[in-house]
């Protein structure tokens, strides 16, 4: 597998630490950093500053109580906890968590390109797009922000060429034609915080019905 | 064959005087030279032993800052304690997953928080990175637990250096009171030597992680 060359904005990093992105990001962030020590390291970088202003901070004086109950707990079950989703095939744990453990569904948009929406909601969507060899993502803008992070399969548009574990952070400046490249289908994951624009008239009044 | 209640008091004896060796281990490896912090210690005889002690000590020392911190973020004094409290039981149940080697005490309370805070207010909870983890019989490196000790010494003088106004900024953005387009790229921070240094504990991880996978 060859390195992977594009990285979360340092922002992204910081936001996920402190856990004010919006869900959609927040999984694509989770999901490239299973992928990417680089950006495990920045997460935990973060961290450690959170930890650092919390230890640093005002401390404030605890009820009475609080210390004997905690302790008097200790012997006590330990909580119920989520267990961490594991990778499956290409799909890394987050993506496995966002798919409630189950196969993708794909949803055909014509010219072979599929969709498979693991969220849809007012703070935005994530959907698996699969694209097979050569093909192109039809021409769009975008109203807010779109991450596309590399599964499987690689992709290009006019910024640069993506592999696995590369992730694009796009804004409303960048108008752009992914076509996926040869060899394997691309699989990419797929977040927006607003609906795409598309140029061309057909997918425009697609739109609605895909919710793309 | 069944085992006896003797038998298994033994078996629960030998391991727990196989996790006291280790800590004294952990304790001496890194010790020779130079201390870590009072916090390290305690955690990971917490971690290791299942030392109350211990956990008596990080207590004290964490809770009422932990308290001060969530209040810092706009909750009820009743409310944070019932966070302090979820948070400091997850410190001692999941005291498996702390590794000197990649994180500090502080920045590891200051992840659960934020998770257990995120779970409070999203019914789906927080989308987390796949665990990577050593496995139990794995020989800390005393030189890379030094190293973060350090690093996290710098990174506290760091902050107290900065102006106030800065200050109040980087406290307002790891306090959840920030978007990521209102944090600028530049913090004020020095983390690029820290993020080479985790770099490095991660690395080994991998290498070890590869090395089980792949025989």
């Amino acid at each position: 597998m060859s390195e992977i060359t594009h990285h979360i904005p340092e922002p992204m990093l910081a936001a996920y630490a402190a856990g004010t992105l919006p869900p959609v990001f927040e999984t694509v962030v989770a999901t490239h950093v299973s992928m990417c020590a680089t950006c495990r390291a920045g997460m935990q970088a973060h961290e450690m500053a959170g930890g650092a202003v919390l230890e640093e901070g005002g401390a404030v004086d605890l009820s009475d109580a609080l210390k004997a109950d905690v302790l008097a707990l200790l012997d006590g079950p330990a909580p119920e906890d989520r267990p961490a989703p594991k990778r499956k095939g290409i799909y890394p744990g987050p993506v496995m968590a966002a798919l409630k453990n189950r196969e993708p569904r794909w949803k055909s948009l014509g010219m072979g390109v599929r969709q498979s929406i693991l969220m849809d909601g007012p703070d935005g969507s994530l959907r698996l797009l699969y694209i097979p060899p050569g093909r192109a993502v039809p021409d769009h803008g975008h109203n807010g922000i779109e991450m596309t992070l590399v599964l499987q399969g690689s992709f290009s548009d006019e910024t640069g060429a993506f592999g696995v574990g590369d992730l694009e952070v796009a804004d409303e400046e960048l108008d752009h034609t992914p076509v996926a490249g040869e060899g394997l289908p691309c699989i990419c994951l797929a977040a927006t915080d607003a609906p795409l624009r598309f140029h061309s008239v057909l997918p425009r009044l697609l739109q609605p019905l895909f919710r793309i | 064959m069944l085992m006896t209640a003797d038998m298994a008091y033994d078996t629960g004896k030998a391991q727990t005087k196989r996790l006291a060796r280790r800590v004294q281990r952990d304790r001496k490896a890194v010790t020779d030279g130079q201390d870590m912090t009072d916090q390290t210690a305690w955690m990971l005889a917490v971690r290791d032993a299942r030392d109350k002690a211990a956990f008596a000590r990080l207590f004290d020392f964490y809770a009422p800052r932990l308290k001060g911190f969530v209040m810092r973020g706009g909750m009820d004094a009743a409310l944070a304690e019932e966070i302090v409290q979820d948070v400091m039981l997850t410190v001692w149940h999941k005291a498996a997953q702390f590794d000197p080697e990649r994180a500090q005490v502080s920045g590891w309370i200051y992840q659960i928080t934020r998770n257990r805070q995120i779970d409070t207010i999203r019914r789906t909870g927080r989308a987390m990175p796949e665990e990577l983890k050593h496995e139990d019989d794995h020989e800390p490196d005393a030189g890379q637990v030094l190293a973060m000790e350090q690093e996290a010494g710098k990174l506290k003088q760091a902050l107290s250096r900065l102006k106030p106004e800065q200050r109040a900024m980087i406290e307002k953005a790891y306090l959840g009171d920030l978007t990521h387009q209102e944090i600028r790229d530049q913090t004020g921070l020095p983390l690029g030597t820290i993020k080479s240094r985790i770099r490095l504990g991660l690395d080994r991880l991998r290498h070890e992680l590869k090395e089980l996978r792949e025989p």
